[in-house]
C-alpha cells in the first residue's frame, strides 16, 4: 500500500484556508456567548422572530428546500423528518439527542458549552414547526458542564419570554426539559434514547412503528441531533440558498470536522461539506513529526476505516459512501504508521462489547467473542482461522440487530481486515511481537 | 433510613417536570438525586425511587444497574475517570490509568481505603482533540500525562481542589449528582468555568486570523420562493 505524506506547512495555503466556514462555531471566540445578553448582541433569537412570521408548514417547506441533513450520523433530510410528524392535533414531542458518545466525536459538547442558546433557539423553531409544546434535550450524563450551561440558557430564555407561554406574542407555548443521562452509549440510538427518557433501560425498539408516529409515550415524536438543531437558527437567518452554497452537492452547509490523533493541532475545524482529509490535515498544521498518515475514521469508530489512499476523498455524504464508508459524525481520528490497526480495532471492540445493551444475541455475543479472538491474535496465539471467524461474526452481526450498534461494531473489523490483513497475519504468523502476554488475558 | 425533607421536595420537583401520567421519566434524575445523598445507589435509595414512582424495587434496580454512572458501592468524593478508548489509548491513556491504579492501589470501579478517590477507566469522553483526557467528577483535565495525573490525584488526596482545564471548579461527586438530577448550578463560578481550550477554538481562530468568514447574508431575506412569499 502506498503511503502518502501530507505536507504540513505551519500556515495552510490560501485555497485550503478558504475551506474554513465558521457558522456554527462563529460565536465560540466570544467568551460570554453562553449568556443571553451576549448571544442577543450576536444575532441571538433573531431567527426565532423571523421564523414565527411563517406558518409551521411553511417552515417545514423551507427546511426541505435548504437541503439540511441530520448531523448525528445518518444524514436524514431534516425537513422530511419534521414533515413525518403527523399534523393531527395530538400532543407531539421534540426530543434532541445530545448524547454524544461515539468514539472520536467531540463537537457537540463544545457547541453546548460555548453556544447553548443556539441549541435552545433551534429547539424553539423546530418545536414550532412540528407543533410540539414540550421538548426534551437528552444530554449525555458525563457532559456536566454542557448541561449546566444549557439549563442556565433555558432559565434565561424563560425569563426573557423566548420559552413558556405565548412566546413573543405568537400564541405558541413551549416547555423545555434538559434531561441528563447516566452513562450508556446505546442511548444515543434514538429509540433506546426514548426508552431511557421514559425511565427504562436504554434498549432499542423494533421499528416500525417509527418514532414519528409512535415515539415518546407512544406519541408522535421528532428526534433531532443537537448539532442539527443548533444549525437551524443560522439557516433561517441565512436562507436556503446560502446554506446550500456552503456545502457540496446533496450535502448542504458546513460541518464541524473533529480532528484528533496524529496531527499537530487537533481540534474542531468547521469547513464546507466536502473538504478532504488532506486539506483538513493541512489546516491542522500537518501530521505530527515523524508520523505518516496510515488510516482514519471518517465519522467515528462505527464508520468503516479509510486509508491514506482516501486522503483526497471529499468528505461529504455521497463521496464518503462511494469510498465505502459513512460520513457519520465527521469524527476524524487520524492514525499513523506507528499505530496498529489490529490494536485499534481490539480496543473499539471492547467498547462495543461494553456498550452493547444485550437485547439482540448477534450483537451481545458477537462483540463478546470478537474481543476474545482479538486478544488471542494480539497475544500471539492467533490461528489462521481467526480471520475467518472475525469475518463470519461480522456477517452474522451486520443488519441482524434491532439497532446500528452491532453494524458499527462490525465496521472497523471488516474494513481493517480489508485494508490491513497483513497486520493481522503478522501477529498470527509471529513476525510481529505480541501485544500482551497470553496468560494475562486468558487467551485460549 | 429516611431522607431529609429537601430530598423529598427535590423529588417532587423532578417528577413535576414530566407530563402527567408519565412520572416514570423521572427515574434517571431521581437515581442521580438519591446518589447525591448516599454516594451510591443504596437499598434505601432504590426503595425511595420505587415508592416515589409507584414501581417495584426490582424495576428500579433493573434500570440503575444498566447505567455506569450509578455506582453500586460507596464512592469517594472524587471520581477519577481515565479514557482508555482507542484514540486516548494510542496517546497514552492506558499508561495513565496503569500509573494511577498503582499509585492508588485500586483497580477499575474501586475506591481508595481513605475513601477519597474512586478510579475508573472510561469509554470515550468526547474530548478526543484533547487526548489523552482524565476527568474528575466529569470536569476535564485535558492533554494529560502520567506525571500530571499522579500530581492530580495526590493533590486531591491532600484535600486540594486543582482547577480543571475545562469545566467548573471541582465540587464533590455528591454535589455534582445534584446537578445531574437537573438542578441548576448554584455557584456562579461553576457556570463561568472555562469551556474552551486551543483545540476547541483551532478552526475558528485559524479562520479569524486569516480573515476567512462564511459568506455574508441578508438576515431579513424571505424564507420562501418569491411567489409563495407574495401569496402570504
Amino acid at each position: 500500500m502506498s503511503r502518502v505524506t501530507v505536507p504540513g506547512p505551519r500556515r495552510p495555503r490560501e485555497a485550503v484556508l478558504a475551506k474554513l466556514k465558521p457558522v456554527i462555531t462563529k460565536r465560540w471566540l466570544s467568551p460570554g456567548a453562553w449568556k443571553l445578553d451576549v448571544y442577543e448582541q450576536l444575532e441571538g433569537y433573531q431567527a426565532l422572530r423571523k421564523a414565527l412570521g411563517y406558518s409551521p408548514a411553511e417552515l417545514i417547506e423551507f427546511m426541505k428546500e435548504s437541503g439540511h441533513r441530520g448531523r448525528g450520523g445518518a444524514g436524514f433530510p431534516v425537513g422530511m423528518k419534521w414533515q413525518f410528524v403527523p399534523d393531527d392535533g395530538k400532543e407531539h414531542y421534540l426530543v434532541v439527542n445530545a448524547d454524544e458518545g461515539e468514539p472520536g466525536t467531540c463537537k457537540d459538547l463544545p457547541l453546548m458549552m460555548n453556544d447553548p442558546h443556539s441549541v435552545i433557539e433551534g429547539v424553539i423553531i423546530a418545536s414550532y414547526a412540528i407543533k410540539a409544546s414540550r421538548a426534551f434535550v437528552y444530554i449525555r450524563g458525563e457532559a456536566v458542564h454542557a448541561a449546566r450551561r444549557l439549563r442556565h440558557a433555558v432559565e434565561e430564555a424563560k425569563a426573557a419570554g423566548y420559552l413558556g407561554e405565548n412566546i413573543l406574542g405568537s400564541g405558541f407555548d413551549l416547555d423545555v426539559v434538559i434531561h441528563s443521562g447516566a452513562g450508556a452509549y446505546i442511548c444515543g440510538e434514538e429509540t433506546a434514547l426514548l426508552d431511557s427518557l421514559e425511565g427504562m433501560r436504554g434498549q432499542p425498539r423494533l421499528r416500525p412503528p417509527f418514532p414519528a408516529t409512535h415515539g415518546l409515550y407512544q406519541k408522535p415524536t421528532c428526534i433531532n441531533n443537537v448539532g442539527t438543531i443548533a444549525a437551524v437558527p443560522h439557516i433561517v437567518l441565512g436562507g436556503a440558498e446560502w446554506w446550500k452554497d456552503l456545502g457540496s452537492e446533496n450535502s448542504a452547509g458546513t460541518m464541524i470536522y473533529s480532528l484528533s490523533g496524529r496531527v499537530k493541532h487537533p481540534g474542531q475545524y468547521e469547513c464546507s461539506m466536502g473538504t478532504t482529509l488532506a486539506e483538513l490535515i493541512e489546516l491542522a498544521g500537518g501530521m505530527e513529526d515523524g508520523h505518516e498518515l496510515r488510516f482514519f475514521t471518517p465519522g467515528g469508530s462505527s464508520t468503516p476505516l479509510l486509508t491514506a489512499e482516501h486522503a483526497d476523498v471529499p468528505l461529504d455524504f455521497d463521496n464518503v459512501a462511494k469510498a465505502g464508508s459513512i460520513l457519520g459524525t465527521t469524527a476524524i481520528m487520524i492514525f499513523s504508521d506507528q499505530d496498529c490497526p489490529v490494536l485499534a480495532c481490539w480496543r473499539w471492540m471492547k467498547f462495543y462489547q461494553h456498550e452493547s445493551c444485550g437485547k439482540c444475541t448477534p450483537c451481545r455475543e458477537g462483540c463478546y467473542w470478537m474481543v476474545h479472538v482479538y486478544e488471542r491474535i494480539l497475544s500471539g496465539e492467533g490461528k489462521m482461522d481467526d480471520l475467518k471467524i472475525l469475518r463470519d461474526a461480522c456477517r452474522n452481526l451486520l443488519g441482524r440487530a434491532f439497532c446500528g450498534l452491532g453494524d458499527g461494531a462490525a465496521s472497523s473489523v471488516t474494513s481493517s481486515i480489508k485494508y490491513f490483513e497483513q497486520d493481522y497475519l503478522d501477529y498470527i504468523e509471529g513476525t510481529k511481537p505480541p501485544r500482551f502476554a497470553a496468560a494475562a488475558i486468558g487467551a485460549h | 433510613m429516611s431522607y431529609p425533607e429537601k430530598i423529598h421536595e427535590q423529588a417532587a420537583e423532578i417528577i413535576a417536570r414530566y407530563p402527567e401520567g408519565h412520572s416514570r421519566s423521572a427515574l434517571l434524575p431521581l437515581l442521580h438525586l438519591v446518589q447525591s445523598h448516599d454516594g451510591y445507589i443504596t437499598e434505601a435509595g432504590t426503595a425511595f425511587c420505587a415508592e416515589a414512582l409507584g414501581l417495584t424495587k426490582a424495576q428500579v434496580q433493573a434500570v440503575s444497574t444498566f447505567y455506569t454512572m450509578y455506582k453500586r458501592e460507596p464512592t469517594g468524593d472524587w471520581l477519577v475517570s481515565v479514557c482508555t478508548n482507542t484514540l486516548c489509548h494510542v496517546k497514552g491513556g492506558q499508561r495513565i490509568y496503569d500509573a494511577l491504579s498503582e499509585e492508588l492501589g485500586v483497580d477499575h470501579d474501586q475506591t481508595t481505603p481513605d475513601g477519597t478517590v474512586t478510579l475508573e477507566h472510561a469509554e470515550c469522553l468526547a474530548a478526543c482533540d484533547y487526548a489523552p483526557v482524565v476527568t474528575v467528577n466529569y470536569e476535564y483535565f485535558d492533554d494529560m500525562d502520567e506525571a500530571g495525573a499522579l500530581d492530580l490525584v495526590r493533590e486531591l488526596r491532600e484535600g486540594k481542589r486543582p482547577n480543571p482545564s475545562r469545566g467548573a471548579p471541582l465540587c464533590t461527586l455528591r454535589e455534582t449528582s445534584v446537578q445531574l438530577a437537573g438542578f441548576e448550578e448554584e455557584r456562579s463560578a461553576g457556570l463561568e468555568g472555562n469551556a474552551s481550550g486551543e483545540p476547541t477554538l483551532a478552526g475558528a481562530r485559524l479562520a479569524a486570523e486569516a480573515g476567512v468568514t462564511a459568506p455574508a447574508f441578508d438576515p431579513d431575506a424571505p424564507l420562501l420562493a418569491k411567489d409563495k412569499e407574495e401569496a402570504k
